[in-house]
């Protein structure tokens, strides 16, 4: 274990969490207009928090209210105490920014220090990062929480796998940090040019996160791989990775000295108890440069405050499987895109372009997935496209419990003909049934 | 051997859809490419286009750029007298050799010459070549298409 809090008793914890989050509520109402006026709005001041229950009386924060304040507007300090900067691709809009004081980033690293502290990381280890390095905020997060550690940083960022391969082998690379698919992708690249997995790498743990991972992806990666598991999730909104990280129990532990976790309903906007399933809601009560309270992950998750036999006290959350936002539910059958996602990487390799189609067949609702075929999956041959089609098809069927019909289409026409990266279209909805 | 009777293929995925077709050869010709041979492969809902162009390369490229997924293969072929049995000959060879064809498809050359494509298994393709050329058969040179 990283810090002593991580195995503080609930009523230390509450404690912390009460002093922070009445400083975070004060400096967000002095310093930000929209908190200002979103308390206000909703009738509470700072001084009126006695309880960390008092949690569920303050304004949410969404993505939109990121966007709305770009790029600076929601920051607490001038920007020159502000040492770094970071953003999301802004795929379906304004791009999101967010912003770090020195303290805030010693906070990432303690976070991530304590992740890696999840498999005993430290000093003797290489540490080989294949997450994205730049704007996202997986690369340097993690190459930061290593070196905290005292590991040795092998920072490749992603793409390149044979070279990659190659340098996790010669430079004896003990711990992987990167996406889950990526991770499998590499396996495959691995197996492909002939490694042995046994004798060639040294891997000992992977540290895993940035996209939603499918228990069957996990445990593949485990046994290829030879490694533990650990989960990292995060989101650049409250920090980046390191907002929550898996002990060898399995736990998803979020490192709430830092970030309070709640669970609402997401229609109501109630609380729930621990233990049932809602929308996952965080408030940062240690950050100077962004502070965000209660922002509404859109992630479906639940809450477990039991103490852990790893010896943390830390509250655990569930993997998360997809955001509820992209939820759809298809004949009663919940599927969630990254399923999809999921299934096509598995049988590709790479995760190819695709749209997913609904329709009514009748009373039935009818899911098409259109793949586009690129240069990587096209092969010449009707029998070889065709039989993509039913390998895919099978896949479907055996991760999404339901019969996907796949259609092959022409790359960029799924751009041409629906706007940039829309990945779904219900038509059911243009017919009045309900979603 | 490989390189010498070795003629790039182009095969284009194609959507069953009205007006694609045209799509592609207007991206051919703006290029100024001639067509040498082609084939077309269908199911219900999508095509592969294969085509033996003057000029690979700029084909693909030309292709590329007008968003078509293409891809490129090794096949080779052979020069028959246009007459019955020539096609016979050629896959009596093949047949053999135990070598599957893929997939074939022909053209009336020059004067009285017919020439036949051929696509085998890539594991195949030289040993086929071999086989065609020690029997004292015709291979096309490249050549002949590209200039």
């Amino acid at each position: 274990m990283w810090n002593r809090i991580e195995s503080a008793s609930r009523e230390e914890m509450e404690a912390l969490q009460l002093r922070r989050l009445r400083e975070t509520a004060t400096r967000v109402c002095h310093l930000v207009p929209f908190y200002r006026e979103k308390f206000s709005k909703a009738g509470i001041k700072p001084q009126d928090i006695k309880d960390v229950k008092d949690l569920a009386r303050l304004p949410f924060t969404t993505k939109q209210d990121l966007r709305d304040h770009y790029p600076f507007g929601l920051f607490t300090t001038p920007m020159d105490q502000v040492v770094r900067i970071h953003s999301s691709s802004g795929t379906t809009g304004k791009p999101t920014v967010v912003g770090y004081t020195a303290n805030d980033m010693e906070v990432w690293k303690e976070c991530m220090a304590r992740t890696f502290k999840m498999a005993d990381v430290g000093p003797g280890d290489i540490v080989h990062n294949v997450y994205g390095y730049g704007l996202f905020t997986g690369g340097l997060g993690f190459h930061y929480g290593a070196e905290t550690v005292g590991a040795a940083v092998v920072p490749s960022s992603g793409g390149f796998t044979k070279r990659q391969l190659l340098l996790m082998k010669d430079f004896g690379a003990t711990v992987l940090a990167g996406t889950p698919s990526f991770a499998l992708h590499m396996a495959e690249v691995a197996r492909e040019e002939g490694y042995d997995f046994q004798k060639d790498f040294r891997l000992r743990v992977g540290f895993f996160g940035a996209e939603p991972a499918s228990e069957g992806l996990r445990a593949a990666l485990r046994e290829i791989w030879g490694i533990t598991y650990i989960e990292a999730y995060g989101l650049s909104e409250i920090i980046g990775p390191g907002v929550a990280a898996s002990c060898p129990h399995g736990r998803l532990h979020i490192m709430e000295d830092h970030f309070m976790p709640e669970i609402i309903d997401p229609e109501t906007l109630e609380v729930l108890p621990y233990g049932e399933e809602g929308e996952l809601v965080f408030t940062t009560v240690t950050k100077q440069a962004l502070p965000i309270i209660r922002y509404r992950t859109k992630d479906i998750t639940r809450l477990n405050i039991e103490p852990c036999q790893c010896g943390r006290t830390l509250i655990s959350m569930e993997s998360v499987k997809g955001r509820s936002d992209d939820m759809l539910i298809v004949n009663g059958v919940n599927v969630f895109p990254s399923q999809v996602e999921h299934v096509l990487t598995k049988v590709e390799g790479t995760t190819p372009n695709y749209v997913i189609v609904l329709d009514k067949k009748g009373v039935l609702d009818k899911l098409e997935v259109w793949v586009e075929v690129d240069e990587n999956t096209f092969a010449d041959g009707i029998g070889k496209l065709e039989a993509l089609k039913s390998q895919l098809h099978n896949e479907m069927l055996n991760e999404l419990y339901i019969n996907v019909k796949i259609k092959l289409v022409e790359p960029k026409t799924l751009e041409r003909s629906m706007g940039k990266a829309k990945r779904i279209i219900d038509r059911r909805e243009a017919e009045g049934m309900k979603k | 051997m490989t390189k010498k009777y070795t003629v790039k293929q182009l095969s284009v995925f194609l959507e069953n859809r009205k007006g694609r077709l045209l799509e592609v050869t207007e991206a051919i010709t703006g290029a100024e490419i001639n067509i040498r041979a082609l084939a077309m492969a269908e199911s219900a809902e999508f095509g592969i286009l294969r085509l033996v162009v003057n000029n690979p390369e700029k084909a693909r490229s030309a292709l590329s750029a007008g968003g078509f997924t293409v891809a490129e293969q090794d096949v080779f072929a052979v020069e028959v007298n246009d007459e019955p049995g020539g096609f016979h000959k050629v896959v009596k060879i093949l047949a053999g050799e135990d070598i599957n064809v893929e997939y074939t498809y022909a053209f009336v050359g020059e004067s009285s010459k017919a020439v036949l494509i051929f696509k085998v298994p890539e594991d195949e393709h030289v040993r086929a070549m071999t086989a065609l050329d020690n029997s004292g058969l015709k291979l096309v040179e490249p050549m002949f298409f590209y200039s």
